[in-house]
């Protein structure tokens, strides 16, 4: 695989077909998990790892499975890797797990780990979809992380919390107060406050997009042609 | 032709069989490496929980040894049979720690440890696992919110066993009333089994069922 087919992964992964806002695929996880950076960012990396794992398992399997056959056997071994996922977190970072809790074997029903199966690691090798999947993934984390930091600074005033839950009592230090005796604002809180950060999110991406067409437009007429004009 | 479809079928079976008995052996593998682990995770868990609502001070026995296995009962919420844990100061019981199950949460069972003090007030309650709505209902546990320390001292008598919109004594937050109303009842009836059963509860053998106590809702 040469460096530009890893960087066109990664820039569709990360900006092209960002899951979370231009795909918007997965936004079950997405809207639940996403009121504090702490449960999107640790959402999102198992989302991640999920997706690795299956993009290279899907590719590994894909010469052998029957056509008619292979979305089954996709969903299947989703669902087999996240519980492994699910069961390894539980074992080895159980405040994790408790952190995570029912969204841990949902990643199951996120659509986006399907559609990555189907769309990219069926077609490709071992390597290519597992980096689809890392960058996928990372492109979900990121946006949940954003929505998550924007939600919980309305919501609770505060960031990073229930960081100790994750790394354990010492980094509880690790919390930051933004707005100090806030009394919370319900909305962002709730689902509704997500979808409607998700939708500015949306905008600033199309419209940074946007931009960055029109620039390279302009700059790509003849400095005679503007003159004329 | 209809031969070729027909093995074509059975192909396709026989594939998706065989995924299926390689995810299986994959999972049950997975699960044996890590059953104990998890055990020892929840039971580790388990005990955390129990010190943060039983004080040292209140027990000089060693209260994680000292358990007594408890048929299912209605007033517990479980249809199994759970541990109580028994902290005793010189030999006179002091602290119960009961296992109850909330059934009517939002999204299913909460499981609730509670903590009942020989003189049948509540010492503490934590919550050791549910399917809460996040950021709405989880506020049950001690790690989001001090909510739950409203049980605490709470006794039969003391408290009117309702929630504060339906007139009783229960704080609860904007958002979320089926989870705290759930709770309430939880903890209400945990008191009720304590009084009912406090003298076997303490002893070495298993209090046993009462017949009466038989029927489901």
């Amino acid at each position: 695989m040469t460096s530009q087919e890893m960087k066109d992964i990664f820039y569709n992964g990360l900006w092209k077909q960002n899951t979370g806002v231009v795909q918007l695929l997965g936004l079950c996880p997405l809207l639940a998990i996403s009121n504090t950076v702490v449960n999107a960012l640790s959402l999102g990396l198992a989302t991640t790892v999920v997706m690795a794992l299956s993009g290279s398992g899907v590719a590994a399997i894909r010469e052998v499975i029957p056509n008619e056959a292979r979305i089954p056997v996709y969903v299947l071994l989703i669902a087999v890797l996240v519980t492994i996922v699910q069961l390894l977190i539980n074992a080895y970072a159980y405040p994790l797990y408790l952190v995570l809790g029912v969204f841990l074997p949902l990643i199951t029903t996120n659509c986006i780990v399907l559609a990555r199966a189907e769309a990219f690691a069926s077609k490709n090798g071992i390597l290519a979809s597992a980096l689809d999947g890392i960058a996928m993934g990372l492109g979900l984390t990121a946006v949940l992380t954003i929505l998550g930091g924007i939600r919980e600074i309305l919501g609770h005033g505060t960031l990073l919390s229930g960081i100790d839950l994750v790394f354990g009592e010492a980094a509880k230090s690790l919390v930051i107060t933004v707005i100090p005796n806030y009394h919370g604002f319900l909305l962002a809180v709730l689902p509704p406050g997500a979808f409607i950060t998700l939708g500015l999110l949306i905008a600033l991406r199309n419209w940074l997009n946007l931009r960055a067409e029109q620039k390279a437009r302009t700059e790509a007429v003849p400095i005679s042609a503007t003159q004329a004009a | 032709m209809r031969r070729t479809m027909a093995k074509a079928a059975l192909h396709t079976a026989a594939n998706l069989l065989f995924f299926a008995l390689i995810g299986t052996a994959l999972l049950a593998i997975t699960y044996n490496l890590t059953h104990d682990a998890i055990a020892r995770s929840e039971e580790n868990e388990k005990l955390k929980l129990i010190a943060q609502i039983v004080p040292t001070a209140e027990y000089d026995n060693d209260i994680i040894k000292d358990t007594a296995q408890l048929a299912a009962d209605e007033l517990l919420g479980n249809d199994a049979a759970t541990i109580v844990y028994r902290g005793r100061l010189a030999n006179q019981p002091s602290v119960a720690v009961l296992q109850a199950i909330a059934p009517d949460g939002y999204s299913g069972k909460i499981n609730l440890i509670i903590a009942i003090h020989s003189d049948g007030r509540v010492g503490g309650v934590r919550v050791v696992s549910h399917k809460e709505t996040p950021g709405l209902g989880d506020y049950i546990e001690i790690a989001k919110n001090s909510w739950i320390n409203v049980f605490n001292n709470a006794s039969l008598e003391n408290r009117n066993w309702k929630v504060k919109k339906d007139g009783g004594s229960f704080d609860y937050m904007a958002g979320a009333t089926v989870t705290p109303r759930a709770m309430v009842k939880a903890v209400h009836k945990a008191l009720q089994y304590f009084a009912q059963h406090r003298d076997e509860l303490f002893v070495q053998s298993v209090p046993t069922k009462p017949p009466g106590k038989e029927k489901k809702k």
